[in-house]
């Protein structure tokens, strides 16, 4: 047993759903108790998502701890079937179905007989996995699943396409300003002249994960949720993948050098030459994207040095941490993750670019490292901007988990050419907002020589006895003036002179008369 | 499905239960607020955090008095021994916040496994010296709000023995805070007068968690009434719960209290009152006049109260008049407010509800059909366990004008043009009394202005017309 307050990753059945929903048309069907369907509040409320969550439970009652589900999931999966007539249904175990240990591949196997839709059960144990480790195998599960199904019906030998093409591999619903990310990539590859074949899983369709193989390469921006997907890709049909993530000018640049590399293989054969991107590069670091400008400019130098922490997932805590270093001049005192089944990967990712390395889970572990370090700026996830508001030092996210306001409705790419120049202002802002709370500090705060107050209470005339006093002071602080005011204008207009929690009430009474 | 039938008027349906709730968990959210010296700690696995950690928001970032026990996958396998995981936790809860009570909360996982809590709680209250209560707010029985009625059923067993010869000084007591409450300028109440009797009834003990403004405006208006609390389940602190016992009256001031009304009427032997709930003006007259007449209390002044009450809300009024709602149902208020806003003018075309008690909510569900009556209204239909895909499709069919629904429904049915408010709202809003009337209406209505205030826009239905199921 742990004791525990706060989780950076959720549980597995969460990274389970994560991809099926981003898939069209895809359904899944949780074996689950009462109230564990919080996952379809989360993305109708953060991603404000207009259409109903393709998520239901098959309810895990006291019936069925007694005897069983029996026909139950198996009727829900029939049910939804005939319902929505989705192309696959997941079969989602929970923490709770894990430890009762029905058969379920059993009623996936029953039920697929009887529905038209595809049935499978994902294989994931949740006390094994945590969310990003199941979103990783889930996608890469149901991508075998089609691949081998079009193998049977021989459908599978499609030829490469005529020009060079990618799959993009791990966008997907709840991640990290993915679907900016994913505008931003489709927008680089276009002026490369690289047609995205498929977008797995968000927005894609189970129905074309055939075409997968007609791809040149594969790219997994991403590093927790695609990696397995890629691997299996290119086992079983040698498609090579890029998992270079595109963020930074430096490593965008490497990025596109990789693919470059990779595209090179085919292009003499199929396209009479070879393509070179090293001037688009150039054009863009220097003049497009201002990220490199900007390193150069009077503003980054005042950064040079400044200490700073960072910590997130890996993708991003790895590439923030060399942005930061290599492209800013900021001294990353600390880099660190809470991926701990990645610590290998992160920890040669980011040596030389900090002084330390902190893998743990335990949000007080990472609290305590900044309050020991006192960095001038924090770039971590929401909570590690929580742990910033208590210390006194700004934060600025860059990593899941988030909260609603890192779901932004205007364009906020972290990747490619746009996503250099977002890094660069967030970078910036939170430093300045540092400077400029520290210039207040110096100066004694705001120009306070006149004190202007809202407040009409005079305090002569009216007198608050000490439980109308309390009870005041439960009152929130935002409208506790504005109650003190009306409260004290309708005592003096019904000539009272000592306010009682009665008057208050009578106040408020009054006041919605 | 089946149905049966109250008074040959009101239907009950049964659905499948398919239906978005919140995890009874949540209850610690609240419940840790208002016993201000309890810890909560919620026996789980990394679902229940995470289900905690996100519903709650940032609230968990202000050093609550919650955590999670979590189970990791030797304790599911018994590999480690529950009853030393446990003592590990709570003396490190007992050395880092000294609380005066810690309240487990069984989950899912511990019933499965069937872990003992019940059994081991008395023993490491006596070994650590910190009382130890146990309730099961589990998703396999119980739907959101009913966590809080497992929390309060499990501390009615702790409320003291009710004794009269102890009493003496809690009338001193009640008397020195009538005394605070004598200098009221007279003529505006003249039924304050009459407070300086002692008290003429047996003792009342009133249940259920109000924040403690509302909790004070309740105990006031039955003040008025010459009537006295002597005491709140539950209590500001856990060290002030209050004395039942043969003797005592005991109230319910919310729907979902069955079980603790349960627990004081059967092992306490308290007498139950079974009133409608003080939610709405109407709610609030029928319950107040409901303990006076158990009291055989003539009630002083109720009628111009309510009817004062009722002109101040004629703004809100004239906009719910004639609009029909849709209770999905996911928090056992629906029956009260349903009858609420039926009083209001509205047209309620289906109140989907967890779990029905209708024993405990015989008074309430007796008010209901009197209101029907009274206004010419059809009955609505009452859903227990309802489906939720169903309920879409009946939306489908009826168009309301206002859907009351859980927050997986609520953006979808906004871009299919079907105004909603959020049912959870409902919960954490003060919504008892007469004094707060105004801010259930507050909360119903703000769809229906929003609405007013962006109508000439022409953008209602946001999705396009393949996507539309509704």
């Amino acid at each position: 047993m742990k004791l525990a307050y706060w989780m950076y990753a959720g549980p597995a059945h969460i990274g389970t759903l994560r991809v099926a929903s981003s898939f069209k048309n895809v359904h899944a069907i949780m074996h689950a108790p009462l109230g564990d369907d919080y996952f379809n509040v989360m993305r109708s409320m953060l991603e404000r998502e207009r259409d109903f969550t393709p998520v239901t439970a098959s309810i895990v009652d006291r019936h069925v701890l007694a005897r069983g589900s029996q026909e139950k999931v198996v009727d829900n999966i029939t049910r939804k079937d005939k319902e929505e007539r989705p192309d696959l249904i997941v079969l989602t175990p929970t923490c709770t179905s894990s430890i009762l240990q029905e058969d379920l591949q059993n009623f996936v196997d029953r039920a697929s007989r009887t529905s038209n839709s595809d049935v499978i059960l994902a294989d994931v144990n949740h006390y094994r996995v945590n969310e990003l480790q199941a979103a990783d195998r889930t996608l890469e599960q149901v991508v075998r699943y089609y691949l081998e199904k079009a193998r049977k019906q021989g459908i599978l030998n499609k030829p490469l396409t005529d020009i060079p093409s990618v799959n993009i591999i791990g966008i997907f619903t709840l991640g990290f300003h993915n679907q900016h990310d994913c505008r931003e990539l489709k927008r680089l590859l276009q002026d490369l002249g690289i047609r995205v074949n498929e977008v797995i899983p968000e927005g894609g369709s189970v129905e074309n994960l055939q075409n997968l193989p007609k791809a040149w390469l594969n790219i997994v921006p991403y590093r927790e949720v695609g990696l397995m997907t890629a691997i299996y890709l290119e086992k079983e049909f040698g498609m090579p993948y890029v998992s270079t993530t595109p963020m930074g000018v430096v490593g965008t640049a490497e990025f596109i050098r990789e693919i470059q590399t990779h595209i090179n293989k085919w292009a003499p054969i199929l396209l009479g030459e070879q393509v070179d991107y090293e001037s688009y590069i150039d054009q863009q670091t220097r003049f497009v994207s201002q990220a490199a400008w900007f390193s150069r400019s009077i503003d980054c130098q005042n950064l040079t040095g400044k200490r700073a922490v960072v910590f997130g997932d890996t993708t991003h805590a790895a590439a923030m941490t060399k942005i930061l270093t290599r492209e800013m001049g900021v001294y990353v005192v600390c880099a660190g993750t809470y991926c701990k089944h990645d610590t290998e990967w992160f920890r040669e990712e980011v040596q030389g670019y900090c002084d330390e390395v902190l893998i743990t889970d335990d949000h007080t572990e990472v609290s305590d490292m900044i309050a020991r370090i006192e960095p001038a700026a924090i770039f971590g996830s929401q909570m590690e901007r929580h742990i910033g508001k208590r210390l006194d030092i700004p934060c600025g996210v860059i990593s899941a988990p988030v909260h609603i306001q890192n779901f932004p409705l205007g364009y906020r790419p972290f990747l490619g050419y746009e996503g250099t120049n977002q890094i660069a202002d967030l970078v910036y802002n939170s430093f300045t907002l540092g400077m400029e709370d520290h210039l207040l500090e110096i100066f004694g705060g705001h120009d306070t020589k006149e004190v202007i107050t809202k407040s009409l209470s005079t305090d002569t005339d009216l007198m608050w006895d000490s439980e109308s006093q309390l009870e005041l002071n439960k009152i929130p602080g935002f409208v506790r003036g504005k109650i003190k005011r009306n409260t004290e204008k309708f005592a003096r207009q019904n000539g009272m002179t000592k306010i009682t929690v009665e008057v208050m009430y009578a106040a408020k009474e009054a006041l919605s008369a | 499905m089946s149905s049966s039938k109250i008074s040959n008027t009101l239907a009950f349906e049964c659905e499948t239960g398919n239906y978005h709730t919140f995890c009874p968990i949540s209850c610690v959210a609240w419940l840790y607020q208002k016993i201000e010296d309890s810890f909560f700690l919620v026996v789980g696995t990394k679902t229940c955090g995470y289900f905690l950690q996100n519903a709650l928001g940032v609230m968990i970032f202000a050093e609550p008095r919650y955590a999670m026990a979590e189970l990791e996958e030797g304790d599911i396998s018994a590999q480690l021994n529950d009853y030393q995981e446990l003592r590990r936790l709570c003396v490190q809860i007992k050395k880092d916040r000294n609380p005066s009570v810690i309240v487990w909360i069984g989950t899912c996982t511990t019933e499965i496994i069937k872990m003992d809590l019940e059994g081991m709680a008395p023993k490491l209250e006596a070994e650590i010296g910190i009382p130890i209560v146990v309730a099961r707010a589990n998703g396999l029985d119980y739907a959101f709000t009913q966590g809080e009625d497992t929390v309060l059923a499990a501390m009615a067993h702790r409320c003291p023995e009710y004794n009269i010869s102890n009493n003496i000084s809690s009338i001193n007591q009640d008397q020195a805070i009538k005394g605070l409450l004598s200098f009221l300028p007279l003529k505006a109440n003249p039924t304050f007068t009459q407070n300086k009797r002692t008290r003429n009834h047996p003792p009342l003990v009133l249940f259920g968690s109000l924040p403690s403004s509302v909790a004070s405006q309740l105990t006031l208006e039955l003040n008025k009434q010459s009537i006295d609390v002597s005491g709140w389940l539950p209590s500001q602190r856990y060290t002030e719960l209050p004395e039942v016992g043969n003797e005592v009256y005991v109230c319910g001031v919310n729907p979902f209290l069955s079980r603790t009304a349960t627990t004081l009427m059967r092992r306490r032997k308290c007498k139950l009152i079974g009133a409608p709930f003080p939610i709405g003006p109407d709610g609030t007259r029928a319950w107040i006049e409901k303990i006076c007449a158990v009291f055989d209390i003539k009630p002083q002044g109720l009628e111009e109260r309510e009817k004062q009450i009722w002109n101040g809300l004629k703004d809100y009024l004239d906009l719910v008049r004639g609009k029909s709602v849709f209770f999905m149902g996911d928090n056992l208020l629906e029956i009260s407010l349903a009858r609420f806003l039926i009083r209001c003018g509205m047209v309620v075309y289906e109140i989907g509800i967890p779990y029905m008690d209708k024993r405990y909510q015989a008074a309430e569900l007796a008010l209901l059909q009197q209101t029907c009556e009274e206004l010419g209204v059809p009955l609505p239909r009452i859903v227990e366990k309802p489906d939720n895909y169903n309920q879409v499709q009946r939306m489908r069919e009826l168009q309301p004008d206002l859907a009351i629904t859980g927050m997986a429904h609520a953006n979808p049915l906004e871009a299919r043009g079907i105004s909603t408010k959020w049912s959870v709202e409902f919960t954490f809003a003060q919504i008892h009394g007469f004094t707060n009337a105004r801010d259930i209406l507050e909360l119903v209505t703000r769809p229906l202005r929003r609405n007013l205030s962006l109508e000439e826009l022409g953008w209602a239905g946001l999705v396009k017309k393949d996507k539309i199921n509704l």
